[in-house]
């Protein structure tokens, strides 16, 4: 209701911005109230993290934190950063201190979870790489696109084309030739969808949704109707972790880092060229002036339809990849919407990495830990039900999403078709 | 008779305008979705030829299609049924449309508001049912409502857009209705699998047909149905508040100077959105299922983004979309019976049906014939 007086402007654009602050100003304080009343009371014994895991060339002893000292300390650094957003000047660095928050309150529950008990850290963050792996991939899809100002809500779709046909090539031709297979799936996907928002001017979302219900649609189909009766269709070969010489040997980095398949060094490697193309190139520059102002662009002889089919295609192509890692990277079978809304997490993380692609790998950790930390906190026998725990990377996403959106600012022509006079 | 030459006023153009159906209008209401729905049957058969299904038993599966879906009383009325629950959400999703919201989080709301109205369904013992179904029904649209609101709120409060907050509440919700149906009090005492306890007969939706044959399932949802169509035209078209939510649509801006409370509305839309998307909800454990289980919804959540894509979130649209696609179900379901071809090729149907009906353009380089040849406002 602030928008109400729109005669001047800046001021309400001033005020939005105030009340955010003071939003994640209340929002730290109660997550510091949180802390101490919920992990705090009557919580004693130490937290025993460890490191090293059997077979490492370099023992390394294991982290030990006092439970109750260092969550107090967390409640008050959160009561600190809460009551700082009040302050005047506060609200250019609130997102940071919302981010830093967030992360102090999940090492309190970690640390509270394992008092008295001992938890394998390094296997954790291990499993945090590879579960951020297809989110990571997900949002810089969305950031390919987005960047064109073409919204992909299809994500998932092209993330479960690819884990399909991964499986299905993967097991008639091996696991390079499903990997193949995948990324030109995955690249006709977002030829598909270029297609019809840029040529035949569907709206995007519209697109978006229809592509993930008929890609959901056909793999469920042709799973039910033929790979049960031919199981050898779905048994594709798994890629195994790659050890990089000397460096997989450090102590937990090298386990971490540096013992893991190729889809966690493609998903690296893809981030950094990307990054490279958009910020450091011609053609990547024209891709952004494409997606602020197409008008403008169009005008200095830039072939804006022609840029937005290629990056969007890019897109579909780096999201076949990625759909391949839920197959070939993992259990080498398909089942139905295995994606399981990983693709719109990946949307989520390229706005909470605002529209970057390092941004979109930096947030995809943050899901890809919520997500480990949920399955491996069951080993833990922490006395909370499996589904509220399951629930935690949604709740966080809004938070986030809530409390970064704001400030993160979309390419000006986003979701908006372009036609040419 | 005296002949002006002088040319008609602006307002009796502006109305002559309005009042004439032009050709091309007829081709985009009336003939695009017909050819739309025929190209995606035709390239779903193409699909079952792909995937091995003989010709002979693609024959039977377009057959059984057509005959479970309006070949008999029988069918008619599972064509009903199926079609009450997706009309509901998609009025929701229609109305926020309207809005320029685009809330994806039906799903959710639909299974909230189904277990709200579970619970009061089997909570309140000895109420008439005057009193009891009411209430139930109310029960599933507040807690729709309230579900959709947060999502509202947050996008008023901070601008999260609401694609991402809904399809997060939707996870959120499908978890919690996990947890509700493994636990006390909803959970059935001494069951040990999620299941909720059964509706009592003073809240379950009366079966509309069942003195013809006991087994026709279509139920009162149904008329509520075709009422809430009427109350969301009335609601969208003749009131102040549908103008406000049209317009705020189609030009926030504008509506803001226009002195409309913009975070208010965005609230309210996804709020009456939500309960509709509720009532779906409620129709379903109270008029078909009498319990909640898991994935109880059927998807009808999600599909009910397409039924109102399809119906072009105009409520009569949205009507004929929801007994499209409750046709398609109901006719898929005996297509898997008869023709042994897996229901799953319906969803693939329907995605291509909304893909040519948000393509019109596509239609026309499909079918240039069926088409006049200029076409205004397009090409």
């Amino acid at each position: 209701m602030t928008l109400r007086d729109t005669s001047n402007a800046p001021s309400s654009l001033d005020q939005a911005k105030r009340r955010q602050t003071l939003i994640t100003g209340w929002l730290l304080l109660a997550l510091a109230v949180f802390v101490a009343g919920i992990f705090g009371i009557g919580l004693s014994g130490e937290a025993d993290f460890r490191l090293a895991l059997p077979g490492d060339m370099f023992a390394v002893p294991d982290l030990v934190v006092p439970a109750a000292p260092y969550v107090f300390v967390v409640a008050a650094l959160l009561a600190f950063f809460g009551a700082r957003q009040f302050a005047r000047g506060a609200a250019r660095t609130s997102a940071i201190f919302l981010g830093i928050g967030l992360f102090l309150v999940v090492t309190a529950f970690l640390v509270w979870a394992t008092a008295g008990k001992s938890f394998s850290l390094t296997g954790m963050l291990e499993s945090t790489i590879v579960r951020a792996v297809p989110i990571a991939l997900g949002g810089l899809v969305g950031v390919l696109s987005e960047r064109v100002a073409v919204v992909n809500i299809g994500i998932e779709g092209m993330l479960l084309s690819g884990a399909f046909t991964g499986a299905v090539a993967g097991s008639l031709l091996g696991g390079w030739g499903g990997l193949v297979a995948a990324i030109i799936v995955g690249g006709l996907m977002g030829l598909m969808l270029s297609a019809l928002v840029i040529t035949y001017r569907v709206d995007q979302i519209i697109a978006g949704v229809a592509i993930n219900l008929f890609v959901l649609g056909l793999t469920s189909y042709v799973s039910s109707q033929v790979l049960t009766q031919y199981r050898w269709l779905n048994n594709a070969p798994v890629f195994r972790g790659i050890e990089i010489p000397f460096l997989s040997d450090l102590p937990v980095v090298g386990r971490v880092l540096f013992q893991q398949n190729i889809f966690v060094y493609g998903a690296a490697i893809m981030i950094a060229i990307a990054t490279y193309y958009l910020f450091h190139t011609r053609m990547g520059l024209r891709a952004r002036a494409v997606g602020e102002h197409p008008e403008a662009a169009d005008t200095l002889g830039i072939n804006v339809y022609r840029l937005r089919y290629i990056n969007v295609t890019i897109g579909g192509m780096v999201a076949g990849f990625g759909g391949a890692w839920f197959t070939l990277g993992s259990v080498g079978r398909f089942d139905d919407n295995m994606t399981g809304g990983r693709g719109f997490i990946g949307l989520a993380a390229m706005i909470f990495g605002r529209w970057h692609p390092v941004g979109a790998l930096l947030a995809a950790l943050v899901f890809g830990f919520a997500d480990s930390l949920q399955q491996k906190l069951a080993i833990l026998q922490v006395p909370i039900p499996s589904e509220f725990l399951a629930m935690a990377p949604y709740i966080a996403t809004i938070v986030l999403v809530a409390g970064i959106v704001g400030r993160a600012r979309a390419p000006a022509a986003d979701g908006k078709p372009y036609i040419k006079d | 008779m005296s002949t002006s030459d002088k040319p008609a006023s602006p307002i009796a153009t502006e109305v002559l305008r309005r009042v004439v159906v032009t050709r091309f209008d007829v081709e985009q209401i009336v003939l695009v979705p017909i050819l739309a729905v025929i190209i995606a049957l035709v390239l779903g058969g193409i699909i079952m030829l792909a995937t091995g299904v003989s010709l002979s038993s693609i024959g039977v599966a377009f057959g059984a299609l057509f005959t479970g879906s309006v070949g008999s009383i029988s069918a008619i009325s599972e064509t009903l049924t199926a079609a009450a629950p997706l009309t509901l959400a998609g009025l929701g999703l229609a109305l926020g449309f309207r809005a320029g919201l685009f809330n994806i989080g039906a799903e959710g709301q639909l299974i909230l508001g189904g277990m709200a109205a579970v619970a009061v369904g089997f909570a309140f013992t000895n109420l008439p049912m005057f009193i009891h179904l009411p209430l139930a029904l109310a029960a599933g649209m507040i807690v729709g409502a309230l579900w959709a609101a947060i999502a509202g709120w947050l996008k008023a409060a901070t601008g999260a857009h609401e694609v991402i907050t809904t399809i997060m509440l939707n996870f959120i919700a499908m978890r919690l209705a996990d947890y509700m149906l493994r636990n006390p009090p909803i959970q059935k005492p001494g069951r040990s699998d999620p299941i909720s306890q059964s509706v009592l007969p003073s809240a379950q939706l009366p079966k509309l047909l069942t003195w013809l044959d006991p087994t026709l399932r279509v139920h009162l949802g149904i008329i509520i149905t075709v009422i809430a169509v009427a109350f969301v035209y009335w609601l969208l078209f003749k009131t102040t508040t549908g103008f406000e939510f049209r317009s705020s649509g189609s030009n926030p801006e504008a509506s803001r100077y226009a002195g409309m409370r913009s975070s208010l509305i965005i609230v309210l839309v996804m709020a009456c959105s939500g309960a509709l998307a509720g009532l779906a909800g409620a129709n379903q454990v109270l008029g078909v299922l009498g319990r909640a289980s898991p994935g109880f919804s059927g998807g009808a959540g999600f599909d009910a983004i397409a039924v109102a894509l399809l119906g072009r979130s105009h409520p009569v649209g949205v009507l004929l979309a929801g007994l499209l696609f409750g046709a398609l179900e109901a006719g898929g379901r005996q297509m898997q019976v008869s023709a042994g071809v897996r229901i799953d090729l319906i969803s693939i149907i329907q995605a291509l049906i909304i893909i040519f009906v948000a393509a019109p353009m596509l239609v026309r380089a499909i079918f240039p014939f069926a088409f006049a040849k200029r076409v205004p406002g397009e090409g």
